[in-house]
């Protein structure tokens, strides 16, 4: 007799868990060692640092010991849930740093999402019910440009024209400075168009495919009035493309803030991450990609779950018939 | 109140709030400090952060740079120029401990002290008498020659005669930081609330990649002189970023990580634009021990193909000054020649070494760190070497760490690009790079002459005597035997609008103290 969690559901979690644990390990295992594999060291600088000054420094920070002991200290510190301290900010925890990155971050990435999926939504619902219209064609051309014009070229673009053209937004900052929330728009707008004009291409295309189906053409025919049905229907049936679009959508709009907080000096964790890589910050790079690859898989665990949520046939049992 | 009296009232508070608005002073301070404690950083973000926040015995003025009266108000010097004795002002820490001389014996072995890892200690460590051997851990902090005779004098004893003392007294390392605070508060004293300073100004915020917020600090000597209600330190890396923001009047004041080199055609323009050669040279450095460069024949003849008045004319365009000679001039010292363009003698030269034309010469690569305007330098000068010599060199980009690693660590280079800021304004700061074994000698330089005349001139007293030794040095290893190829000294820029701030000046040594600044 089988053992364990009665519940389809108890029993998916269960298997994602430790799947996520396993994806987990062996990410940080890598990055672990591939970080150590680059050339210099977190302390390398113009003017060398004198011998005896270098060695006070690596035995404070235990680098003096070997790879596999550094490894085992880094997992047994980890599992107490200590990231160590920055070697570049010497005055910060590396928890402290990421405590710090992560608000602006989320707040810009889950805007952005937002933004992009219900924007991309309603577009592409639109053009599809108004197709071959003046609304289709502007819709699909603007879509056009949001998916080739890469994110580096769109923020300096808006910058040039929202904020030194005219003055109408801060070229950049975050929102404690002098001009507020305001500095959210332009990092946002960028990170969203893309992504916004991907889910309108995708939503465009399978709502007219539903559409042309029966159980569309059954609920024509029973008289439902037209929203119901486009609502309730159509909707329903053509989301699923735009939620499997969804995973690569977050893992892009992860690596978009890289690029995003740069351009607009947002204190995230994109800029810190590309600091703590060319500084060679051992853990502070370590936490940000545990943080990255956290966000990651939570992200695809919750695409997942939505599956089951729009189309019923999809189990998250194993047994399911 | 009649209505004329309100509107009155009205006018003056908006008076009074513009003018306290206008106190807020903001600018881009380049990356993230490392730290803002002065004994373990470097960097010149730092270094402006800390000028805000501490306040060591002697400042820079802020048109020459010169050492001024700081913490200390007066001293006096022995004959021999190894003893220097401070009378500090009477004064306290921001959090109202009386300041006293014992707080900078204290403060300087903090620095001398191993597990400190101070990157600077053996600034203090070569210097004072009896500090190296404390900082290596072989002798007792009671016989580093710095005393406190009394509360307020502090008296310290040098190992040689140290004409630029003062100079160098104005450097980070010598700052006064609070022992007790750091005592207390362990690697978390420089935390808004935790922090204590004796600078014009104290730490109010400290968002990580963010700002550094600081406030007049009521308790400083001179408070009544402190123009500024606060002071902003942005962290911003990228400098068309930085620049933008000047533009756009986000920022009041655009430091060098505001100016972008392709860009210097509009920025050279502005009227609010200041800039003055500096003492930071610009160079390639040759690793001696390779092919082809082993032959100094070679080496000059690179050297000698390449007209410099051409490249900071016609493409860095900022101000910058051409030199063949290392060293800039200084005090008495005086730059040397070196070896000026003179493209026949090049061709002479590497036909004698065997390269008639540039045939026959063996691949070569130059290695740089990825950066818009050495990649522009580079393309140069392959394409004057391809001109002038035949010769076809490649060109090799690193990122920052790499490139210092094959630099420094593994020496696998054959021809690199380099610079060097003195730490203080002396010539035996950028000679003593290429003493053997030195640790900075990464081209593996050696030559015992010049050794010998290194050794000659710290035993020296300054004067002529002295500074004729060190030009002989230079003329060593530039004229005769071209270590390097000398190309410009760079140029100290920036951009502030005269009419609103005060108090930074285009100086030389490109350090502009916050104590100095004010809105007009």
């Amino acid at each position: 007799m089988k053992r364990g969690p009665k519940s389809p559901m108890l029993r998916f979690l269960l298997r994602r868990g430790l799947s996520l644990a396993a994806t987990l390990f062996l990410v940080i295992t890598l990055a672990f060692l591939l970080i150590r594999l680059a050339p210099g060291g977190p302390f390398a600088s113009e003017k060398q640092l004198p011998p005896e000054i270098l060695a006070s420094i690596q035995r404070r920070y235990h680098l003096d010991e070997s790879v596999p002991r550094q490894y085992l200290r880094f997992l047994g510190d980890l599992a107490h849930g200590d990231l160590g301290p920055s070697y570049r900010y010497q005055d910060f925890s590396v928890d402290e740093l990421i405590r710090d990155a992560l608000p602006p971050s989320m707040t810009i990435g889950a805007l952005a999402l937002l933004l992009a999926l219900v924007g991309g939504v309603s577009l592409g619902t639109l053009a599809a019910l108004r197709q071959n219209s003046w609304l289709d064609y502007t819709a699909m051309a603007l879509a056009v440009v949001g998916i080739s014009v890469p994110l580096f070229v769109l923020g300096p673009l808006f910058k040039l024209g929202f904020a030194l053209r005219h003055p109408w937004l801060p070229t950049s900052g975050w929102i404690d400075d002098r001009r507020g929330w305001l500095t959210l728009i332009l990092p946002v707008a960028t990170l969203t168009l893309p992504y916004l004009a991907g889910i309108a291409r995708l939503t465009r295309a399978s709502v007219l495919e539903v559409l042309r189906s029966d159980y569309v053409r059954a609920a024509r025919a029973k008289g439902l009035s037209e929203p119901v049905v486009v609502l309730r229907h159509v909707l329903r049936g053509a989301l699923l493309p735009v939620l499997s679009y969804l995973g690569p959508a977050c893992a892009g709009i992860l690596t978009g803030t890289v690029v995003v907080e740069t351009i607009f000096a947002v204190p995230g964790l994109g800029r810190l991450s590309v600091q703590a890589a060319i500084n060679r910050d051992y853990t502070l790079i370590m936490g940000d990609v545990i943080v990255f690859a956290v966000l990651l898989v939570l992200m695809n665990f919750l695409v997942d779950l939505g599956y089951g949520f729009l189309d019923p046939r999809i189990g998250h049992g194993a047994d399911a018939p | 109140m009649t209505a004329g009296r309100g509107a009155r009232w009205v006018l003056l508070a908006l008076l009074a709030a513009r003018a306290l608005c206008a106190q807020d002073f903001v600018f881009n301070n380049g990356p993230e400090p490392q730290s803002l404690d002065p004994a373990r950083t470097s960097g010149v973000p730092e270094t402006r952060i800390s000028d805000a926040l501490f306040e060591g015995l002697v400042v820079n003025d802020a048109r020459t740079g010169a050492p001024v009266p700081g913490l200390a108000e007066r001293w006096t010097i022995s004959p021999d120029l190894k003893t220097y004795t401070f009378t500090l002002r009477a004064t306290t820490w921001s959090d109202g401990t009386p300041l006293t001389a014992q707080d900078v014996v204290d403060a300087w072995l903090r620095v001398l002290e191993p597990r400190t890892g101070a990157p600077y200690a053996y600034l203090l460590g070569d210097s004072i008498q009896g500090a190296s051997a404390f900082s290596h851990g072989r002798g007792p902090a009671a016989d580093v020659a710095i005393r406190a005779l009394d509360p307020r004098t502090f008296r310290v004893t040098f190992v040689g005669p140290l004409p630029y003392a003062l100079a160098m007294l104005t450097h980070n390392a010598f700052m006064v930081t609070p022992s007790f605070a750091v005592r207390r508060y362990g690697p978390g004293w420089t935390r808004p609330g935790h922090f204590v300073g004796n600078g014009p100004y104290v730490l109010k915020a400290w968002k990580p990649q963010n700002k550094v917020v600081v406030v007049k600090n009521p308790r400083y000597w001179d408070a009544r002189d402190i123009h500024l209600a606060s002071i902003t330190f942005l962290a911003i890396e990228d400098q068309n970023v930085a620049y933008d923001k000047y533009l756009a009047h986000e920022i009041d004041y655009a430091t060098e990580d505001a100016i972008p080199t392709a860009r210097i055609d509009e920025i050279r323009l502005r009227p609010d634009y200041h800039h003055v050669p500096g003492s930071t040279v610009y160079y390639f450095l040759f690793n001696v021990t390779r092919k082809p460069f082993d032959d100094v024949r070679v080496r000059k003849a690179l050297a000698m193909a390449i007209d410099r008045q051409e490249l900071v004319d016609g493409v860095l365009k900022a101000g910058e000054v051409a030199t063949a000679g290392f060293v800039p001039t200084m005090g008495g010292f005086h730059t040397t020649r070196g070896n000026a363009f003179d493209l026949d003698q090049a061709r002479r030269l590497l036909a004698q070494a065997g390269y008639p034309g540039g045939r026959g010469f063996p691949p070569c690569t130059v290695v740089y760190n990825t950066s818009a305007r050495h990649r522009t330098i580079c393309e140069w000068l392959q394409q004057t070497w391809r001109r002038g010599l035949g010769i076809d060199v490649q060109l090799q980009n690193l990122e920052w760490n790499t490139f210092l690693d094959t630099k420094q660590k593994t020496h696998a280079f054959q021809l690199a690009r380099a610079s060097w800021l003195a730490d203080y304004p002396d010539p035996s700061n950028y000679l003593d790079l290429f003493r053997t074994g030195a640790g900075n000698n990464d081209g593996r330089y050696s030559n015992p002459a010049f050794d010998r005349l290194m050794a000659r001139a710290e035993t020296l007293a300054p004067g002529p005597v002295r500074d004729r030794t060190l030009e002989q040095a230079e003329t060593l290893l530039v004229d005769q035997d071209q270590a390097l190829i000398p190309l410009f000294f760079y140029v100290n820029k920036f951009l502030l609008d005269d009419r609103r701030w005060g108090g930074i000046y285009a100086n030389t040594i490109d350090i502009h103290h916050p104590r100095w600044w004010f809105a007009r």
